[in-house]
């Protein structure tokens, strides 16, 4: 059959294109990106789950992946509405699952983590659920962990033995479905089988055992893909009127590992420069204990796990005119937070009475008034106070922080670039 | 069951289910080795098919199994007394099975017996008008060894309005053979000439013209088509379909040949939902009859045309009510939608072209034929023609069955059924429209107020937040999971809802549940995702005061039940 060519619109430029072709491949034909996740090329008929794609056809909302050019088609990819709802797709996926990024062999090589990067997304708009996903070892060669899994149907719709049986398909339905394993099928499967297996993963759900570990995973493609695009969009954004006084300056770590505050360090001799523009008040830095004035800006690091970090991020708040969110604990829990999925008394059981180090019969639980009490789980500091601003990262470099604290004190703008931007 | 008589078909997976499920109540994992090695699939797959639907199960069940309504209509009729008298009289609790194995209680999304709430299914026969007595005396009975048959409800059909005048469509008599015998009287095109006339439109709610779908499916060259009818009536309050099919399957069936003829199909499917079974001895009868009569069958009036009719049974899914879901499940497969790449009437049922419509529509498109398009079209409104089966239920004196033409506004309806009092009007179902009083002259119609037939009724003395929540649990229950806005966004809009309900929600957070239903609305992949956060949004729009009465003026964070746990743990040591 012939092929036709026809005439499309993409965010106002003309395009040429050949009809039936998909509006993801047309586009990209053409230089123009869409961004996508379960969108995988070989794969036809779509898959269409993620829903990432979403853009506007003659004005109605569609996904690029599912739908063919057609002649006098206009599509709409970077409107503020469509950026936003993209964007609160992945978001979803990130409050949905438990995606602890700098614990897990796929970081850097993770097209969830891709998206992220891509769109800036330094905070979720939704609470992270914290739930409970299982964790597989009984296959031989493969280890599922569900907590990261995406639900994007790769691997059910590709990973097949040479026989043409499937070695994965989903179990159950909504917010309870998971891929489930064949065990029997995963045996026949051959090890460079396994190995693509996983690298079809765009998460690290699906995990070779001992080749992962032995040797991590590829070599941290998103972290320089100089092709990558920073979407228009971000958070960061900002601007506060000049007034020339010295800026005051506060700091604290709650329940996180100081690293951040490290990080801050390592601006080296930047040092000095800071202390020309700013003074600092309480913080670890100084050691200051206690608030002497009100502050312009606070620097958070660390999420909230007990009574006394709840009481020190409200004193934050009501002394300080500014709150920023520093590194992936104040964010959204971090690393303290793969408690949240356990309960406390577990926690505390496994701690003082049960772990490798306890002495044969302990059975004290430390408990004075003056120690502070653990709450039930560990939670960011936006679901405490109103925070104003993010800085993503585990821990974010020092480069990042003081471009963004400079921006944030003193209203220049600059944008943060790609290589700095980071869950790990 | 026998494992000889399991043939290598995948399109008959769910009724070896089926067989292995009624035979012994539940799924062992060798019968998922026999089929996993009859049907030559991984056994991962069928364990998925299974988990998919929520009929079946893995553990094994009681002898009697009894599914609870857990819809809104029923709670506001005592359902949950009478859930308390199953757990006080069986001894278990919901989703257990007694010691002794007699019985199995479970809940399940609306069993299509609104008007007749609190209800229940045992072992699939139907309990109705139930009060706690009344559940005693049926476990008495069956505890002493009774028969279910012998104490099983009888459904008695409310068609409470049908323009009596000559001028009811549906449920005016119905003459067997008469839509066939002007139907061949025609050529194929000129049916579907006939359909697009007539203004018909699909009657499950989505309204897409008739006409038009037959004739896309006809235009297609294949030889194979097949017609199948959606009789998985899961909407919440609809009940319209299965007084359809009680009252006359004919027409129904009927229907389904005028498809057929019209589009070139030879074989047809009816989807009934499993929890109609009770429905389907009739209809297989009926089948029967017709074959008997030469309606069905080959070479029918000696017209050269062969037209086949099967029944299958759904296994609990709502979301199986989508077309393409529909047709996943008939193949045998889990029941989520497809991608739209390409319709049911390019490519549907085992990729041949497929016409899927309500039982509604099919009956409406044989009344068509009996009665022409001019008289059908000269009823209802310029953009939706003829009538609308609306079924009613909740707080007013005559719940059941109304046929109406087009174009009554809610008041009429609502005066129609004796309802006074109404605060809170879930129109067309949890995915349709919330009304509040401000909507009462409006008018339901296609240029207004649409209706797949589902209107159910409160009145003041309910809680707008028990609504509320019984419908978002629905939605993440029966959500399928394999598109991120719908499987996600339905269960943190629920837990936002739970919030907002424990006054621990800012006015803003309630807001933004409105922007968080947008991004469901735009880019669920299909219509189940699509509609299900219209009831929150219009909720929010609609009784503003009622939010702005649970809202916090600043956000506050509870510290002392973050601390509950940590509390009772230490008291304890």
């Amino acid at each position: 059959m012939e092929e036709r060519i026809v005439n499309i619109k993409i965010d106002g430029k003309s395009f040429q294109a050949i009809e039936g072709q998909s509006l993801i491949e047309a586009a990209k034909n053409n230089g123009f990106y869409i961004p996508t996740l379960c969108h995988f090329k070989e794969i036809y008929p779509p898959l269409g789950t993620c829903r990432v794609c979403t853009v506007n056809i003659n004005g109605k909302p569609d996904t690029a992946c599912t739908r063919k050019v057609f002649d006098g088609m206009n599509v709409e990819v970077n409107t503020p509405d469509i950026l936003d709802n993209r964007k609160a797709i992945v978001e979803m996926l990130f409050a949905e699952g438990n995606h602890y990024c700098p614990a897990c062999a796929k970081s850097g090589d993770c097209e969830l983590q891709l998206k992220g990067y891509e769109m800036g997304i330094s905070a979720t708009r939704f609470p992270h659920l914290f739930e409970e996903r299982p964790r597989d070892f009984k296959s031989e060669r493969i280890f599922m962990e569900h907590n990261r899994c995406i639900q994007c149907m790769r691997c059910v719709h590709e990973v097949k033995t040479n026989d043409g049986d499937r070695v994965f398909y989903f179990q159950n339905r909504g917010h309870n479905m998971l891929v489930g394993i064949d065990y029997e099928k995963e045996k026949k499967l051959t090890d460079q089988q396994v190995l693509d297996a996983a690298n079809l993963c765009p998460v690290g759900c699906i995990i070779a055992k001992g080749k992962t570990i032995a040797k991590p995973m590829g070599t941290r493609r998103f972290d320089t893909n100089k092709n990558i695009k920073w979407i228009e969009g971000t958070d960061l954004d900002i601007e506060i009127p000049k007034d020339g006084k010295k800026k005051i300056v506060a700091t604290t770590s709650l329940a996180g590992c100081f690293g951040c505050h490290m990080s801050l360090l390592d601006i080296d001799l930047g040092i000095l420069d800071v202390l020309e523009l700013v003074e600092f008040n309480k913080s670890p830095l100084t050691d200051i204990k206690k608030f002497t004035k009100q502050c312009d800006i606070g620097i958070i690091e660390g999420g909230v796990a007990n009574s006394e970090n709840f009481e020190v991020l409200r004193e934050f708040r009501k002394k300080c005119d500014i709150i920023v969110a520093i590194g992936e604990c104040s964010i959204w829990g971090g690393m303290p937070a793969m408690r949240n999925t356990i309960p406390l008394k577990d926690c505390l059981e496994e701690a003082y009475l049960n772990s490798i180090s306890s002495e044969n019969g302990e059975d004290i639980i430390p408990y004075h008034e003056d120690i502070p009490k653990l709450l039930d789980k560990v939670y960011s500091i936006q679901d405490i106070i109103k925070v104003d601003y993010y800085i993503p990262g585990c821990a974010p470099n020092a480069d990042h922080i003081w471009q963004m604290i400079k921006n944030i004190l003193f209203g220049t703008k600059q944008k943060v670039e790609y290589a700095d931007f980071k869950y790990d | 069951m026998n494992v000889k008589e399991i043939k290598n078909e995948r399109t008959q997976l769910l009724n070896y289910l089926w067989e292995f499920q009624n035979a012994k109540g539940y799924i062992s994992t060798a019968d998922i080795r026999t089929l996993s090695r009859e049907l030559e699939v991984s056994w991962i797959e069928i364990e998925g098919v299974i988990s998919f639907y929520h009929f079946f199960k893995r553990k094994p069940t009681g002898k009697y199994s009894i599914y609870i309504n857990s819809s809104i209509i029923s709670k506001i009729k005592g359902g949950d007394k009478v859930k308390e008298a199953f757990e006080k009289e069986l001894g278990v609790k919901l989703g257990e099975t007694d010691p002794s194995g007699t019985f199995s209680f479970f809940e399940t999304a609306c069993i299509g017996l609104s008007e007749h709430e609190p209800a229940a299914l045992i072992n699939f026969m139907p309990f109705i008008n139930l009060t706690p007595k009344k559940v005693a005396n049926i476990i008495k009975h069956l505890k002493k060894g009774g028969k279910l048959e012998d104490i099983a409800d009888k459904i008695e059909d409310y068609i409470r309005y049908k323009n009596d005048k000559g001028e009811a469509i549906l449920f005016r008599e119905y003459k067997e053979g008469e839509a066939i015998m002007n139907l061949i009287k025609k050529r194929p095109e000129e049916v579907i000439a006939e359909m697009k006339q007539s203004g018909l439109s699909g009657r499950g709610g989505a309204f897409f013209p008739t006409g038009m779908k037959w004739e896309f499916a006809k235009q297609s060259p294949s030889k194979q088509k097949y017609v199948i009818c959606n009789a998985d009536e899961g909407e919440p309050g609809t009940f319209k379909d299965r007084v359809l099919i009680n009252q006359i399957p004919g027409l129904l069936i009927e229907g389904m040949i005028t498809g057929g003829y019209a589009i070139g199909a030879s074989k047809g499917i009816i989807y009934l939902r499993a929890e109609y079974r009770y429905l389907r001895k009739k209809l297989e009868d009926t089948i029967q009859h017709f074959y008997n009569i030469g309606l069905l069958g080959e070479n029918i009036l000696g017209k050269n045309f062969d037209f086949d009719l099967t029944i299958m049974q759904g296994a609990g899914a709502y979301v199986c009510g989508e077309e393409t879901a529909l047709i996943e499940s008939l193949e045998g497969n889990r029941g989520g939608p497809r991608t739209k790449v390409y319709f049911p009437v390019e490519k549907g049922y085992l990729q041949k072209p497929t016409i899927v419509n309500n039982v509604e529509t099919f009956c409406s498109a044989a009344r068509i034929m009996e009665l022409g398009s001019e008289f059908y079209s000269s009823k209802g409104t310029e953009k939706t023609k003829g009538t609308k089966l609306l079924s009613i239920s909740g707080d007013c004196k005559k719940e059941g069955i109304y046929e109406i033409e087009w174009g009554i506004t809610i008041q009429e309806m609502l005066d129609l059924c004796g309802a006074a009092d109404i605060n809170y009007i879930q129109f067309s179902g949890p995915s349709g429209n919330v009304l509040s009083k401000k909507d009462f002259n409006r008018k339901i119609s296609g240029e207004d107020l649409v209706c797949g037939g589902s209107v159910m009724l409160f009145n003041n003395s309910r809680d707008v937040f028990d609504i509320l929540t019984n419908l978002s649990n629905f939605f993440i229950n029966e959500s399928c999971g394999l598109c991120t806005p719908c499987r996600a966004g339905n269960y943190l809009i629920g837990k936002r809802l739970e919030k907002i309900r424990n006054n621990g929600a800012t006015m803003e957070e309630i807001q933004e549940i409105k922007s968080w239903g947008q991004v469901l609305k735009d880019s669920s992949r299909c219509g189940l995702g699509k509609t299900s956060t219209n009831f929150i949004t219009d909720a929010i729009n609609k009784f503003p005061e009622l939010f702005k009465k649970k809202a916090l003026k600043n956000k506050e964070f509870d510290l002392s039940s973050a601390l509950n746990d940590y509390y009772d743990y230490v008291k304890q040591n």
